[in-house]
């Protein structure tokens, strides 16, 4: 099993005639991925990588019922796509686009509850369930099949984690790369609960970031639910310079939350095993599973 | 985009808010002619793109238009360092001279993008000022908080319950409701992060005045914005960082001696912490970014040895998107043209990882190639002088 996606995975690309969605549709489709059809408005009818292109979300899930879909559009386009998705009855929309406003965002989020469509992203490498589906742009080949779950809120570094994980001879049951922006979809608490359930999955590694509120969030979700998998969490930016202050409405908004020690020490006190050396995530890892029998 | 405290007063002011009377100075002889016209006190304010600029000694009263004359001097031209700033400070070019303001009474309103809550939010403080940070975490009850939606808006009875929460007189509330909401319309029209008024002073003639405001715009949205795009000020930044803007790099300088140059903000982080794990020091956070050209590369590199302080370079690529190939051409470009000095490790994994080798042995440049993160990471230090 997996969480998410899996072999089956019906797939829509949203942008898929532009460029980069072209590059990353031949490599899923080469990775196995079941890609289903396009989204382009105004290339509807045409054949692109030997898919159907529709002009709308709602057409083409009538035509080929799709259950996940990715999108590759322009920033400004971003969120009018994912609301797409969702009202054309996608539940599962993984959204690669960067730069999307915080405030387009906003909206997103109150309009996939209405639709009760889930979201991975934006500014996200996508998720992969390794031997099975690729929803995204991470390089397929440094991943296999096995027992470790990842959710990570960077892109690069989620590679490297998973690079390490390979090298020592753990492969993935999924790894979810969650987004970097200040509001996405799903995050850790979410993800962490269908790993839990996920009985390919024996332990998840959390790759954290200075900012935000995801990491307590997962702590306080962990300490609460008794989690019956080892977790464990690495949380860059130690040594990030103090960024540039949001005034002083982000110290009233979020109190002293957002630092990595912060982070690191809520996550700790939750039982979570805190990876100091971030060359040391797959080593750390094996030691932890092998620990366990 | 942060903008400054005079562009943003003149947004409020716009917006049927008041402000102090002032005028903006850039020579000591404007600045002794507007405190002469505007009347003795005058607060002059250095206008530079950071916080913490009244305990850094650049917002100053003078009682005569001689005094101003002579505060002036000092200011222009000179840097500015505050908690904000770093190391190097900020050039003051402008200065704000207002006429001085006593005030009965010191507010604090703001209106914020709540990530937490993925909603917007208005807050008011019936104590504003320096120390609004404590404020939030000793006495919570004098600050309310309330949530809106971006297309809803900020509703009258939502500024209503701020307004009677602020204890102002029935004459002032339908004033501050009307201007907050034009606020909130404001903030949701041209994308907002934050807006701030802090202090919001209560006059002894019962009037409500913004004695500073703080406005910052989502970079995600200038595109749809030009016209506030056109407000960034290039004179604050520093040199390096804006060079890197340029490039669609995204650089900080730091204090330490080992220059970083990586794909991905995550991966930038964790290079750095994993440097200081080790014992050296980053001299910079440098994440080339994901759609990044060959002469962005180059400049990248170049951006990383311009630091004099750099003593050792480490590369430290995971490809996906960005090819190894394109990664190594860009550096061995940069690299000739500089004639290279200083040791650089290199850590190339992922697409085309191979070709990027290649690129780079073949260039005769003396790189050091490292096997994996950990390995890429203790050379570094090692070549820095730093011992563990």
């Amino acid at each position: 099993m997996s969480i998410l996606i899996d072999a089956k995975s019906r797939v829509l690309v949203q942008g898929l005639t532009g460029k980069e969605a072209t590059f990353h549709s031949q490599r899923m489709l080469e990775y196995g991925t079941r890609l289903v059809a396009g989204v382009t408005p105004g290339k509807g009818g045409q054949l692109h990588l030997g898919l159907p292109v529709f002009n709308t979300v709602e057409e083409a899930v009538r035509a080929e019922s799709p259950e996940v879909s990715i999108i590759f559009v322009p920033p400004l386009a971003g969120a009018e796509a994912i609301m797409e998705a969702a009202a054309a009855g996608i539940k599962l929309i993984v959204c690669i686009t960067e730069g999307i406003p915080v405030l387009d965002m906003l909206r997103v989020k109150s309009w996939l509850k209405k639709c009760r469509a889930s979201l991975i992203g934006p500014n996200t490498p996508g998720l992969i369930s390794p031997g099975q589906s690729k929803v995204g742009i991470m390089p397929g080949h440094i991943h296999q099949p096995g027992p470790v779950g990842i959710i990570s809120r960077s892109g690069t570094l989620t590679y490297e984690a998973v690079n390490q994980l390979t090298a020592a001879g753990l492969g993935q049951s999924t790894a979810v790369g969650i987004g970097g922006d200040p509001v996405v979809g799903l995050r850790f608490v979410e993800l962490l609960e269908m790993f839990r359930t996920d009985q390919q999955t024996r332990a998840v590694v959390l790759i954290g970031e200075i900012g935000g509120q995801a990491e307590e969030e997962a702590a306080d979700y962990l300490k609460a639910s008794g989690y019956p998998k080892p977790v464990l969490a690495y949380v860059a930016g130690r040594t990030a310079p103090p960024g540039k202050r949001l005034g002083h409405a982000g110290a009233i908004i979020e109190g002293r939350q957002g630092s990595a020690e912060g982070k690191i020490e809520r996550l700790r006190e939750a039982g979570v095993k805190i990876i100091d050396n971030p060359g040391r995530i797959g080593v750390t890892t094996a030691e932890i599973l092998s620990s366990l029998h | 985009m942060l903008i400054h405290e005079f562009q943003a007063k003149d947004f409020l002011r716009r917006l049927g808010w008041g402000v102090p009377e002032g005028s903006l100075a850039e020579t000591v002889e404007e600045v002794k002619r507007l405190a002469g016209e505007l009347g003795c006190p005058v607060i002059l304010k250095a206008q530079v793109l950071a916080g913490g600029r009244g305990k850094a000694g650049g917002i100053l009263k003078a009682l005569r238009p001689e005094e101003a004359a002579h505060l002036a001097n000092r200011l222009l031209g000179s840097k500015l360092v505050t908690a904000q700033t770093g190391s190097q400070g900020l050039t003051i070019n402008k200065l704000l001279v207002e006429k001085a303001v006593s005030p009965k009474k010191e507010l604090y309103c703001a209106l914020a993008v709540d990530r937490r809550n993925e909603n917007l939010v208005a807050i008011v403080s019936q104590q504003g000022g320096l120390d609004i940070e404590e404020l939030s975490r000793f006495r919570p009850q004098l600050i309310k908080k309330i949530y809106f939606e971006p297309d809803e808006g900020l509703k009258n009875f939502q500024a209503r319950q701020l307004a009677y929460f602020l204890e102002l007189t029935e004459s002032l509330v339908k004033d501050f409701v009307a201007r907050l909401k034009l606020l909130a319309g404001f903030f949701i029209e041209k994308d907002l992060k934050l807006l701030e008024i802090n202090p919001l002073a209560l006059t002894e003639d019962n009037r409500l005045v913004a004695l500073d405001a703080r406005i910052e715009f989502d970079d995600c949205s200038l595109a749809r914005h030009p016209e506030i795009a056109s407000l960034r000020d290039e004179s604050q930044e520093n040199e390096l960082e804006k060079r890197a803007r340029k490039f669609g790099l995204n650089y900080i300088k730091m204090d330490g001696s080992i220059g970083c140059l990586v794909n991905g903000a995550g991966l930038a982080m964790a290079t750095m912490d994993i440097i200081k794990h080790f014992g050296g020091q980053p001299a910079n956070f440098l994440d080339i970014g994901g759609g990044v050209t060959e002469e962005a590369v180059s400049q990248a590199f170049e951006l990383l040895l311009a630091d004099t302080q750099v003593v050792s370079g480490l590369i430290n690529i995971f490809g996906g998107i960005v090819r190894c190939d394109l990664v190594a051409r860009g550096v061995v470009t940069a690299a000739s043209r500089l004639s290279l000095n200083r040791p650089v490790v290199v850590r190339l994994e992922g697409t085309n990882v191979n070709e990027g080798r290649r690129i780079l042995e073949e260039s005769g440049l003396p790189f050091i190639f490292a096997s994996d993160f950990e390995q890429a990471a203790r050379l570094a230090v090692e070549l820095s002088g730093q011992p563990r």
